[in-house]
């Protein structure tokens, strides 16, 4: 993340780090990646069960080290009832490594946003291995092939995809989204929630690939969001900690939803409340937030974070959870400078998407 | 003639009403601890205010806050055993995870873990085993269980593996109670079984309490059936109250919500009931609550079941008030039950929210004159101040941008402004004091539908239509008249992530209750239990 504000780097997760996490996730989550709930009780169960993760700061990986991200893949409705076996979310990693035949030494985060933000906690403690403090895209998106490791050119495959039942299926494809497209038949077959692990590297590979300090920083916009610890304006002390801006508060007016291809779609109205008073804002999403837009005119878009967090609390509300009368305050924080090379653009800016609008990020970003 | 009760924590309010739903008595007394004997005092005072013929009432209907205190007392709670149907999936958190260890405590708490469960699509993810279900059964028994709640994966769309489940423990454990997820809770797994687990450590109690409210209502010499208030506003026979206590747990703010309605005349509003300590917001469509959508703890249990969806604010007749001028704040923290020492209007030392009604002559409490001296501007400012916040809060709770009437209940309605921006005019009904009990009296049953549907392309219509018409369905079985069920709320989320057009889709349907002699909830033979009350 090309925060301005530096988090506090993290050398462990706990069961205080867990909840934080969770808090902070859902924010970096932009309206989607899933309820962190089930991924935190997941987490401290093992945690509990094992003891702490060792966090590995993503400057101190050795070259050659082995590093697998693990993740959830599959609709997160159906996650909060199957939940997952005890030892599936180490099973990915495994299965993986035995196809490999290497010697796994870092488990990692796909996504810092949402449920996946704590399921790799629960496979390093499963698995006894310590947690890179980094992920795969520093925020959330819908499709496997949209980390930043597509553009520094780590494969998603081969590619381990698991069930509760014992099943797995390793997948060898010709592109990340070939990966992306067949990955997601076998988990639709699995019962629509499956564990997988991918996009094997080294070190020197995670550390030209891996956005570096997400768990630190998403435990510590969690703390910042514990209940009385932001002051009066969360929003815009979330805002700075991700040295972003908060560009409307406003009220939720109207959300309309539909689905297409699998994906909840919708857009949100926002009537501009305090200081944006008499102005009216719209958010479309699938999923994660992607366009805020004024009067016709595009404020913002994806690959940047848009964030609607509720105004009073600053807690992170999801797109599902969008209604009538929140008071929101939008908040938009800069993505990784690699997304916004030509080649991250295409790969998740509105076009990426089906939006017909070029992309607008936040300005002052170091590149 | 009906009869309503609301067994509230303090008081208990009782009403008698005439066919036509008008208010012919009204009472309110201190709640006892001995259920039986708090219905018997209230329908003594009944007779007291009007004489009324026992063998002319036609119903009587009871809401409680009995069971949900049990639980956060952690009171005479059976000793209960969780079984969960999915292994091999799930075991990474297994039952009671995240409760309180104080209530693990309380319920005796054992975890058991079997195969069985289903796929979100229908399809099994492991056989039931009948033999590990009996050697579980055995280290129940082995363990004193004296009830089981039996929760399987994605049971809300297929309840197979739960019913048959059930059947092998009742062979082996004949005496202890089984509840079941699929009647209690929605999808959510680990909020369904938390429900159906603190459902089944109340069904002792619920049959105890059940009993006790039975033979006061008999020894009244009424003989008409009993029917408990559920959380959603719809009612429930003696029967089903025995299994599914936790369908009582909100029943508080739904009976008063309801109330409201009637006592208003009007059925789609915002209903504010201002107490002393918070003012509770909900929202009625068509006469019913608003139902929240997102998971409600109780006694920090997280659980999925129907509750409604309730705003509150800390702003009461106890709040106090500080500051002067612009900088005039009011709650959230309130003097609460002392508000008879503290307030200035009863020789108190504290400014509170009534004070500053009696001094803007909005209420006549206590002596007037101890309040003459308080600054006009501060007055005026404090009031506003309620307005601002009960506006909000209003605001808040609208699905929509069209207006909302508001009704006004509860002792401190007096605080609230004759109109609030953005709604409009307040209405304050008459009888006001007894709305919970009015709320209780209004019999309508329900039935719901709850589940995932495959919708292929071009079938939305049939989809939504087979779903509307088990819901209607569930309502008769429950007692409704077949001519007066109305579908009430149609909810249809496509599940994201998934393609193949997965839906969930909730239906509710409600009807009026048939009162006809020989009815299918008539109280002496306990007609079937519909699936959801």
């Amino acid at each position: 993340m090309s925060s301005a504000v530096a988090s506090r780097q993290l050398r462990e997760v706990g069961l205080d780090e867990v909840r934080a996490i969770s808090r902070g996730a859902a924010v970096l989550g932009t309206g989607g990646g899933g309820d962190p709930h089930i991924g935190a009780l997941m987490a401290a169960a093992a945690v509990r069960a094992h003891g702490p993760v060792a966090l590995t700061p993503l400057a101190e990986l050795p070259d050659d080290a082995v590093v697998l991200p693990v993740a959830m893949m599959g609709a997160p409705t159906v996650m909060v009832e199957k939940i997952p076996s005890a030892d599936q979310v180490g099973r990915a990693v495994d299965v993986l490594t035995r196809h490999l035949g290497l010697r796994v030494t870092h488990v990692a985060c796909i996504e810092a946003g949402g449920v996946n933000s704590l399921v790799p906690v629960a496979a390093a403690a499963e698995l006894g291995l310590p947690l890179v403090d980094g992920d795969g895209m520093g925020r959330a998106f819908p499709e496997l092939q949209q980390v930043l490791l597509t553009l520094t050119g780590v494969r998603a495959t081969p590619m381990a995809v698991v069930d509760e039942k014992g099943n797995c299926a390793v997948l060898d494809t010709v592109d990340n989204r070939w990966a992306e497209r067949l990955a997601r038949s076998v988990t639709i077959d699995m019962g629509c929630s499956a564990m997988i692990s991918n996009y094997a590297m080294d070190g020197a590979a995670a550390r030209r690939g891996l956005v570096p300090g997400t768990i630190s920083l998403a435990a510590s916009l969690g703390a910042l969001l514990e209940p009385g610890a932001a002051g009066d304006d969360p929003a815009g002390a979330v805002a700075e900690h991700l040295g972003g801006r908060v560009l409307a508060t406003a009220k939720v007016v109207d959300v309309e939803r539909r689905t297409t291809t699998g994906f909840a779609r919708g857009t949100a109205v926002l009537e501009g409340s305090g200081e944006h008073a008499g102005s009216t804002m719209t958010v479309d999403f699938q999923n994660e937030n992607l366009v805020l837009r004024a009067g016709g005119r595009v404020l913002a878009t994806a690959p940047d974070l848009i964030c609607l967090l509720d105004t009073a609390t600053g807690a992170a509300i999801t797109t599902e959870q969008l209604r009538f009368g929140h008071r929101v305050s939008a908040v938009v924080a800069p993505c990784d400078p690699r997304w916004r090379t030509p080649e991250g653009l295409a790969l998740a800016g509105p076009a990426a998407f089906g939006y017909p609008d070029d992309a607008v990020l936040l300005e002052g970003v170091p590149a | 003639m009906r009869i309503g009760i609301d067994v509230g924590g303090t008081n208990t309010d009782a009403v008698l009403l005439g066919d036509d739903d008008a208010v012919l008595a009204a009472v309110k007394s201190p709640t006892t601890s001995d259920v039986s004997s708090g219905i018997t005092a209230s329908l003594a005072a009944l007779q007291g205010v009007r004489a009324f013929d026992p063998s002319g009432v036609r119903a009587v209907m009871i809401g409680t806050t009995h069971f949900i205190n049990a639980l956060v007392e952690a009171n005479r709670l059976a000793p209960t055993a969780a079984l969960r149907l999915g292994l091999p999936a799930t075991a990474a958190l297994p039952p009671m995870v995240d409760w309180p260890q104080r209530l693990v405590t309380a319920v005796s708490g054992r975890a058991y873990l079997a195969h069985g469960g289903h796929e979100f699509d229908g399809r099994t993810i492991s056989a039931l085993d009948p033999d590990e279900l009996r050697r579980h059964a055995a280290d129940m028994a082995a363990h004193g269980v004296r009830s089981v709640a039996i929760t399987s994966v994605f049971s809300p769309v297929n309840t197979e593996f739960e019913l048959r489940a059930a059947e092998v423990l009742a062979q082996e454990l004949p005496d202890v109670a089984i509840s079941l997820s699929h009647q209690i809770g929605r999808i959510g797994l680990l909020e369904r079984e938390n429900a159906t687990i603190v459902n089944a450590a109340l069904r002792e109690l619920a049959s105890d309490i059940v009993g006790g409210l039975f033979a006061a209502v008999a020894g009244a010499g009424i003989d008409a059936p009993i029917y408990l208030s559920q959380n959603d506003g719809t009612l429930m026979d003696v029967e089903h109250a025995r299994r599914y206590p936790v369908s009582t747990f909100a029943s508080g703010p739904t009976n008063s919500m309801r109330g409201a309605a009637v006592l208003s005349g009007v059925t789609t509003c915002a209903v504010v009931d201002v107490g002393g300590t918070t003012s509770d917001v909900g929202v009625l469509t068509r006469g019913f609550p608003r139902e929240a959508t997102t998971e409600v703890s109780v006694a920090g249990i997280r659980t999925n079941f129907r509750m409604p969806d309730v705003l509150s604010i800390g702003i009461g007749g106890g709040s106090l008030v500080r500051g002067g001028g612009s900088s005039v704040t009011v709650g959230p923290d309130s003097v609460g039950y002392r508000l008879t020492e503290r307030a200035l209007v009863f020789g108190g030392d504290t400014v509170t929210a009534t004070d500053i009604a009696v001094a803007a002559g909005r209420a006549d409490i206590g002596d007037a004159s101890l309040v003459a001296h308080l600054d006009p501007s501060v007055v005026k400012a404090a009031l506003a101040r309620i307005a601002a916040d009960v506006a909000d809060a209003v605001d808040r709770m609208r699905t929509s941008s069209q207006p909302l009437p508001v009704v006004a209940v509860g002792g401190g309605s007096v605080l609230l402004p004759d109109h609030l921006a953005g709604s409009g005019e307040v209405l304050r009904p008459e009888n006001f004091a007894v709305a919970n009990a009015i709320g209780a009296a209004i019999a309508q049953v329900g039935g719901e539908v709850d589940r995932v549907f495959t919708i292929e392309p071009g079938r939305r219509g049939d989809v939504l239509e087979a779903a509307r018409a088990e819901a209607v369905e569930r309502a008769v079985a429950n007692g409704a008249v077949p001519s007066s069920v109305e579908v009430l709320e149609i909810d249809e989320v496509p599940l994201p992530y998934l393609p193949g057009g997965a839906t969930r889709i909730r239906v509710k349907a409600v009807g009026d209750l048939s009162l006809a002699p020989g009815a299918a909830s008539d109280r002496r033979e306990p007609a079937a239990v519909g699936t959801r009350g």
